[in-house]
C-alpha cells in the first residue's frame, strides 16, 4: 500500500457554481426591486404613505428596506435552488449586469417619468 | 473656526464613509484583473484573504454611506418649515424647491441620489460574498471575474453619481444647525 497522498487529496474538490450564479444575479433583482418600488410608490398615494417606515426619513425608507429585503430573499431562494448545479455563469452574469443598469435608469428621476 | 454636529456629520457621510468607498474602487478592479487568473495561481491564494477583507471593507464603507445618508443626514434635509418661515436656509429641501433656478436639484438630484446610492452596498455586497466564498470558481471562471469587475465599475458609477448630486446639493443648500464644535480657538485682541 502506498504511502503517498492521491491527486484528489492533494487538489481541494471543486464545488459547482450556482451558488455564485445565485448571489450575482440576485444582486440584480434586488436593484431593479428598488428601482420598481419606488417608480409605483411614486404613482401610487397609497402604497407611498405605507412605505413610511420611519417618519422623519418618509417613503424612502420602505422603499429601501422591501428592497433589501426582496434582495436577500431572493439571494436564500436561488441558492437553495441552485447550490448543487452547473449553470452558464455567463449568460446569467450578463442578464445580472443588464438588470442593474436598467436599475441604474429607472433611478433616474425623468426617465421614470416616462412610464 | 468651529462646525456643527450636523455639518460633521455630512464630512463623515460625503468625504468619509463616500469618498474613501470611491478611492478604494480602483484598487478591487486592479486586484481582479491581476490576481485571480489561472497563470497567476500562488499570488491569487497569498492575495485572496486580503482581498476578501478589502471587498468586505468596501462593503461596510458603502453600508455606511446610505445608512448615515439615510437615516441621520436625510431628516435633516427634508424637514419641513413650519408655516410662514420667510427664511428657508436651515431648510434644505423647501429652500430648494422655493426657487426655479435651484428646484431640479431637488426634483433631478436629491430624487436620483437617495435611491441610485442604494444600488451601491447591493453590489458590492455581492462581489465580497462572491470572492469570500468562491475562491475557486474566481480562478477558473473568466465570465464570473468579469462580471465582478462590471458590478464593481456600475457600483462606483452609481457612487460618483451620488457623491456627485451630494457635494452640489451641499453647494446649493448645506445641511447647517445642530451644537457648534469649535476647531480652533480664535485669538481675539
Amino acid at each position: 500500500m502506498s504511502n503517498a497522498p492521491s491527486a484528489n487529496a492533494e487538489r481541494p474538490e471543486l464545488l459547482p457554481n450556482g451558488s455564485a450564479a445565485a448571489a450575482v444575479l440576485s444582486a440584480g433583482i434586488g436593484s431593479l426591486a428598488l428601482a420598481l418600488i419606488n417608480a409605483i410608490a411614486d404613482r401610487t398615494a397609497a402604497f407611498k404613505l405605507l412605505l413610511t417606515f420611519s417618519k422623519p426619513v418618509g417613503p424612502l425608507s420602505g422603499v429601501t428596506t422591501i428592497a433589501v429585503v426582496f434582495w436577500i430573499a431572493a439571494w436564500i431562494f436561488l441558492d437553495l435552488l441552485w447550490k448543487r448545479r452547473e449553470l452558464p455563469l455567463s449568460r446569467i452574469g450578463w442578464g445580472a449586469i443588464a438588470l442593474f443598469v436598467l436599475s441604474l435608469l429607472l433611478t433616474f428621476p425623468p426617465l421614470a417619468d416616462l412610464f | 473656526m468651529e462646525i456643527t454636529t450636523r455639518s460633521l456629520w455630512t464630512l463623515i457621510h460625503g468625504m468619509g464613509f463616500g469618498a474613501l468607498y470611491l478611492l478604494a474602487g480602483s484598487g478591487a478592479l486592479i486586484e481582479l484583473q491581476y490576481r485571480f487568473r489561472p497563470d497567476n495561481a500562488n499570488s491569487a491564494r497569498a492575495l485572496s484573504r486580503f482581498f476578501s477583507w478589502y471587498l468586505a471593507a468596501m462593503a461596510a464603507l458603502a453600508w455606511l454611506t446610505v445608512l448615515t445618508g439615510t437615516y441621520l443626514i436625510y431628516p435633516w434635509y427634508r424637514t419641513p418649515p413650519p408655516a410662514g418661515t420667510a427664511n428657508l436656509a436651515a431648510y434644505p429641501r423647501a429652500f430648494l424647491l422655493a426657487h426655479p433656478s435651484t428646484s431640479a436639484w431637488h426634483s433631478i438630484g436629491m430624487e436620483w441620489k437617495e435611491h441610485v446610492a442604494w444600488l451601491v452596498p447591493i453590489s458590492i455586497t455581492m462581489a465580497a460574498a462572491v470572492v469570500i466564498r468562491h475562491r475557486d470558481q474566481m480562478m477558473r471562471s473568466a465570465s464570473l471575474r468579469l462580471t465582478l469587475q462590471i458590478f464593481i465599475v456600475l457600483s462606483l458609477v452609481a457612487a460618483g453619481i451620488a457623491g456627485f448630486f451630494g457635494a452640489m446639493l451641499d453647494k446649493a443648500a448645506p445641511i447647517g444647525g445642530g451644537t457648534p464644535i469649535q476647531i480652533v480657538k480664535e485669538n481675539t485682541k
